[in-house]
C-alpha cells in the first residue's frame, strides 16, 4: 500500500472528516492516488491518526458519494476510475471560488468590471 | 450492536440522586464519562458492574441483560478501577497464576507481552509499585483475558503525562479491532478528547449530553465580541457567557452566527464548563 501524507491539524476551524475527505481527494484528482489502488481500512487510518473512527467513516462515505472511491465489501476501499467529468466540474467550482474573490477585492477598491476583464486579458496575453 | 445500552437509568442515595440516565456506546467505540467529583460516574460504573442495585431503568452490556448470566459475562468485561487492588505481598509472577485460576480466556503470553511493554518487573511484590505501576498492572490484567469491553473508572488520574499517554495509546490499539469498545470515566477532559469517538457528560446526577466528539467540535465554538455586537446575535444561539466590563465570551451554536463573527474553536473542556454553568444556574 502507498503511503499517504495526511495531515490532521487539530486547531484548524475545518472539520476533521472534512480535512481527510479534501486531502484524499487532491491526491486522486493530482494522480498520486491511481485507479484500483487501495486506500487504508477506515479502523486503521482512524487509530493511526488517532481521531474518531465515525469521522473517518464519513470522510470516506463522502468520498465514495462523490465517486472518487469504491467499496468491495470484506475487501476495504479502492480508488475509483478517474472521472473527469467530475473533476472538470471541481476545478470549475475552484475557478468561480477565486473569481467570487476577485470581485469583492475589487468593489472594495472601485475597480470597475471593464478594467478587471482588461487586467485579466493583459495578464493572460503576457502568459502566453 | 451495542457494546453497551443504557435506559432510563435512576439510582437515589441520601443527597444525590442519578436521573434518568439513557445512553448507548456502538461496539467498536470509545466513550468518554465525564463530570465533576460528585456527578454520579462511578455510579454509573458500578451500576453497570451489578455491584450495587438500581432503582429503575435498564442495562444491556455486550447484548444482555446485565442481571441475567452476569458472572459469565464477566468474562468479556476488562475493568480497571481508580485503585488497584492486589496483596501487597503479591509479585506480577503471582498475578498471572491467580487471574489463570480465575478466567476461562486468560492468556499469559498476552500478559507477559503487557509486562514487557510497561516494563513491570516480574518479581517485585505490588506494595513497592509506585502508583503508575499499579494501574499499569491493573490495566495488563484487565487486557489480558480476552475482554470485548474494557470499563475504566478514573485510571488515568494522579499519572504523570508521559504515563497517561501511555495508556491512551494502549487504549487506541485495543479498539483496533471493531469488536472492542470501551467506557472511560476520568475528570481529564484532555485525555478524553484525545482518544474518544464519544462524549458523554454527566453533572449532579444528570446527562447533560451524549454526543459524537467531532460533532460537539463543528457544531459549537466561542464567540468574543463587544457587548454591542453581542446584542444582534440570537439568544437561541447561545448556550453560555462570561462577561467582563470589556467584552463577552460566549459558547455559541456556529450555525446560528451571522457571518462576520469570528467564532474560534471550542475546546471539549470549554463545553462542558460552559454549559456546566448554564446548568448550575437553572
Amino acid at each position: 500500500m502507498k503511503i499517504l501524507d495526511i495531515i490532521i491539524s487539530n486547531s484548524s476551524n475545518q472539520p476533521i472528516y472534512d480535512q481527510i475527505y479534501s486531502q484524499v481527494k487532491s491526491m486522486i484528482i493530482s494522480g498520486k492516488l491511481k485507479e484500483g489502488d487501495p486506500l487504508p481500512s477506515i479502523r486503521n487510518l482512524a487509530k493511526d491518526l488517532r481521531i474518531s473512527v465515525i469521522t473517518t467513516k464519513r470522510a470516506y462515505d463522502e468520498l465514495e458519494r462523490d465517486g472518487f472511491i469504491y467499496t468491495v465489501a470484506g475487501k476495504g476501499c479502492f480508488v475509483a476510475e478517474k472521472n473527469v467529468e467530475l473533476i472538470r466540474e471541481e476545478n470549475l467550482k475552484k475557478i468561480e471560488e477565486y473569481m467570487q474573490k476577485i470581485a469583492e477585492l475589487a468593489a472594495l477598491c472601485n475597480i470597475s468590471n471593464d478594467e478587471l476583464v482588461e487586467m485579466f486579458r493583459i495578464l493572460i496575453r503576457e502568459d502566453e | 450492536m451495542n457494546a453497551l445500552a443504557i435506559r432510563n437509568l435512576t439510582k437515589t442515595y441520601k443527597g444525590f440522586k442519578l436521573d434518568n440516565i439513557s445512553f448507548e456506546l456502538p461496539k467498536g467505540c470509545i466513550m468518554g464519562l465525564i463530570g465533576e467529583n460528585g456527578a454520579g460516574k462511578t455510579t454509573t460504573i458500578k451500576l453497570i458492574l451489578d455491584t450495587i442495585k438500581r432503582d429503575s431503568g435498564t442495562i444491556e452490556v455486550l447484548g444482555e441483560d446485565n442481571r441475567k448470566n452476569f458472572k459469565e459475562k464477566k468474562e468479556d468485561i476488562g475493568v480497571v478501577l481508580d485503585e488497584a487492588y492486589f496483596p501487597e505481598g503479591f509479585t506480577a509472577k503471582n498475578v498471572n497464576t491467580v487471574m489463570k485460576n480465575t478466567y476461562k480466556r486468560w492468556d499469559q503470553e498476552l500478559f507477559c507481552d503487557y509486562l514487557n511493554r510497561f516494563s513491570l518487573p516480574r518479581d517485585k511484590a505490588f506494595k513497592d509499585f509506585s502508583r503508575g505501576m499499579k494501574m499499569k498492572l491493573a490495566i495488563a490484567v484487565a487486557l489480558s483475558h480476552n475482554a470485548k469491553l474494557l470499563i475504566l473508572d478514573e485510571a488515568t488520574s494522579g499519572l504523570d503525562p508521559i504515563a497517561r499517554d501511555e495508556i491512551l495509546g494502549i487504549i487506541n490499539e485495543y479498539t483496533r479491532d471493531e469488536d472492542n469498545s470501551v467506557l472511560i470515566s476520568s475528570h481529564i477532559v484532555s485525555d478524553l478528547e484525545k482518544i474518544c469517538d464519544y462524549i458523554a457528560f454527566l453533572h449532579k446526577g444528570k446527562l447533560v449530553f451524549c454526543e459524537e466528539k467531532d460533532v460537539l467540535l463543528e457544531r459549537y465554538g466561542i464567540l468574543k465580541c463587544s457587548k454591542s455586537d453581542f446584542a444582534a446575535i440570537a439568544p437561541d444561539a447561545i448556550k453560555g457567557k462570561r462577561e467582563n466590563s470589556y467584552c463577552v465570551e460566549a459558547l455559541v451554536e456556529r450555525a446560528e452566527i451571522p457571518t462576520g463573527f469570528s467564532v474560534e474553536k471550542a475546546s471539549i473542556e470549554d463545553i462542558i464548563l460552559y454549559l456546566a454553568r448554564e446548568v448550575t444556574k437553572q
